[in-house]
């Protein structure tokens, strides 16, 4: 294994078309998605980078394209430093990833998490379904158009759904955790609401 | 090196595919005294002896990520108690050095020797609290009497520092709610003083308990390269002999001052994750006794942090220019540069890792929680194959998660 991993070196002398990232600590870099595994694999077994600490996704918001970016973390238990990875999905509306499964193991679990919470597929992933939510659950509740308060749906057993004729209801959480005094829209309540794609006043986009 | 991985088939998928008559499934949890808390395991079993396991977890997901992109990076703190609510002083430490790292703050000497002294205190709370239910599990009722008793004893010291026993929300973004109170280091250096015998005592419960060698030595094995490739952090990575201890390879909080040793194990069964454990306490013990052996005096926050951390109030409420400053603090967030950043602090279960993505402003575009128990649940397909049944238990133990911090 090599001793002092170089992550930055190593990747531009064997990806030279793979391109710097911005980054506010570790060498980042922005990876063509094809190359992902490629990559990976170099740093994981020629870079020293044997842990695989992390897999999430970035949603851009709807409208920006692209708009899902998925990020993966590497760390170096002999260099005691971290790498970063990003690939952009090509698809806006149904974003792909090739899976790092066959790398890690640990890459199964958060894999499936970035398909419950951005609807990213990772092809080649042995067991892709929903971690966090439920199976069946009909929204990917971190993309940017999901609003904060939640949507109604149906519960996940149908029988006890028929019996009590109970649903998951929105909650009043929009705009923060306090509930705006009666008579206001939560948003004017709350002037640090961020999320304004969905609120009492503009429609739910169609 | 060339390894590639394959995975088993998930227990569901295998008694679908083909329902042998001789085995059966059964679902333990979400509410079983063992799974300490609301995971569910899903396992299929041939007898006694566990032939495929498919832990179910998310029951406790409450959207934390969601949240966080939603108010303002002050506001997320009391999030932050309620992932890791065993240690939420730790949690606390490392969600706040994600976000100065973004901010490129540097916190003044006081402030980080305050920020190692509840670290650690919070590492010994969540150890104690592990090791009880770890007793407990495995049928020695005594040591979670013990481990209380002193737990109970570090929640009054963070009651007196923090206001609270078990939310504590101390950190703010650029320093802490508050400075320690008067004569607090002195009693956190009684409670070692009295800490230590009985420790000793209580792990001497265990450690030659041939009841308790027999439930877990050489039960639950973790090879060392499984838990790299499952990306197990922590005590539980310790235990099967990697010596990976971020407070020692990438210090954080000024920890590189400090002298401490790095406990690991030999054969990463239960019975090692727990020797580390009981040794992480009485390093813990050390660390704090060289924090307050030097306690550094000066400031508890950062002054030059004039746009984060809000102005002191004796100021506020004299002095036009900082009440303007706490104003908008309040109403818009501390207002932070674009940019991205990922940090892991060394929590009491592992890595705990924040990557905070900023495109300016006082509310984060994302922020992704990278949770250790998260990681060192996702080997239970692979340890518990083959395991029996009873031991699941010891093993569940001995890898003390915690499911708020996993599901998030």
């Amino acid at each position: 294994m090599t001793a002092t991993p170089d992550a930055a070196a190593l990747i531009q002398e064997r990806f030279p078309q793979v391109a710097g990232r911005p980054s506010g600590d570790w060498p980042a870099f922005n990876v063509p998605a094809d190359q992902v595994l490629a990559v990976l694999r170099t740093l994981r077994d020629e870079g020293g980078f044997d842990v695989l600490t992390d897999i999430t996704a970035i949603d851009a918001g709807p409208g920006s394209s692209p708009r899902f970016t998925t990020i993966w973390h590497l760390f170096s238990t002999a260099g005691h430093t971290y790498v970063r990875l990003a690939a952009a999905c090509a698809a806006d509306a149904q974003p792909a990833m090739p899976s790092a499964t066959g790398l890690w193991p640990a890459a199964n679990w958060h894999e499936r998490e970035a398909y419950d919470m951005f609807g990213i597929t990772f092809a080649g992933h042995p067991d892709l379904r929903r971690i966090l939510m439920w199976d069946g659950y009909p929204y990917f509740p971190l993309r940017k158009d999901f609003p904060l308060a939640g949507l109604e749906t149906e519960l996940p057993d149908p029988d006890v759904a028929a019996e009590t004729a109970a649903k998951v209801r929105a909650a009043p959480l929009m705009g923060g955790p306090f509930v705006a005094a009666p008579g206001t829209t939560l948003d004017e309540a709350e002037p640090r609401a961020g999320d304004q794609s969905w609120t009492e006043r503009t429609e739910k986009p169609r | 090196m060339a390894t590639e991985y394959t995975f088993p088939d998930s227990a569901a998928k295998t008694a679908a595919a083909a329902p042998a008559p001789e085995k059966m499934t059964i679902s333990m949890g979400p509410s079983h005294p063992s799974t300490h808390g609301v995971l569910r395991l899903q396992l299929e079993l041939d007898g006694e002896i566990v032939t495929a396991a498919d832990p179910v977890v998310g029951y406790l997901h409450r959207g934390d990520e969601k949240i966080a992109e939603n108010m303002t990076y002050n506001q997320f703190v009391p999030y932050t108690d309620r992932l890791d609510y065993l240690a939420p002083l730790a949690n606390n430490v490392a969600y706040a050095i994600a976000v100065e790292r973004l901010a490129k703050l540097e916190m003044p000497p006081r402030c980080q020797a305050i920020r190692v002294l509840i670290c650690e205190l919070a590492r010994i709370s969540s150890h104690l609290m592990g090791l009880g239910a770890f007793g407990i599990d495995v049928g020695a009722w005594t040591v979670f009497l013990y481990t209380f008793t002193e737990r109970e004893k570090l929640y009054r010291l963070f009651e007196e520092l923090t206001g609270a026993r078990f939310t504590t929300s101390y950190t703010r973004i650029g320093g802490l709610a508050r400075d320690v109170p008067d004569g607090w280091l002195g009693r956190v250096g009684a409670f070692c003083d009295q800490f230590l015998p009985r420790l000793e005592e209580t792990l001497a419960l265990l450690t030659r308990n041939r009841i308790f060698l027999d439930r877990t030595a050489g039960i639950g094995v973790i090879a060392r390269e499984d838990a790299i490739a499952y990306g197990l952090t922590g005590p539980n990575l310790r235990g099967s002999g990697v010596p990976l201890d971020l407070r020692k390879d990438r210090p954080y909080c000024g920890y590189e001052q400090y002298e401490f040793d790095v406990p690991v194990g030999t054969r990463g069964d239960c019975y090692d994750r727990y020797l580390c454990r009981g040794e992480e306490m009485r390093q813990s013990v050390r660390i704090i006794r060289q924090v307050l052996k030097n306690f550094p005096g000066g400031d508890w926050y950062a002054r030059d942090a004039r746009k984060i951390f809000a102005p002191p109030k004796d100021k506020i409420l004299t002095s036009m220019e900082e009440l303007i400053q706490n104003f908008m603090l309040v109403t818009e967030g501390p207002q932070l540069p674009p940019g991205e950043v990922y940090f892991e602090a060394e929590n009491p279960k592992g890595a705990l890792g924040f990557y905070v993505v900023s495109r300016g402003g006082g509310v984060p575009w994302r922020l992704k929680i990278r949770s250790p128990s998260f990681c060192n649940l996702s080997i239970l397909p692979k340890v518990c194959v083959g395991a029996m049944l009873a031991d699941i238990v010891s093993l569940l133990g001995s890898l003390d998660f915690v499911m708020g911090e996993c599901d998030r």
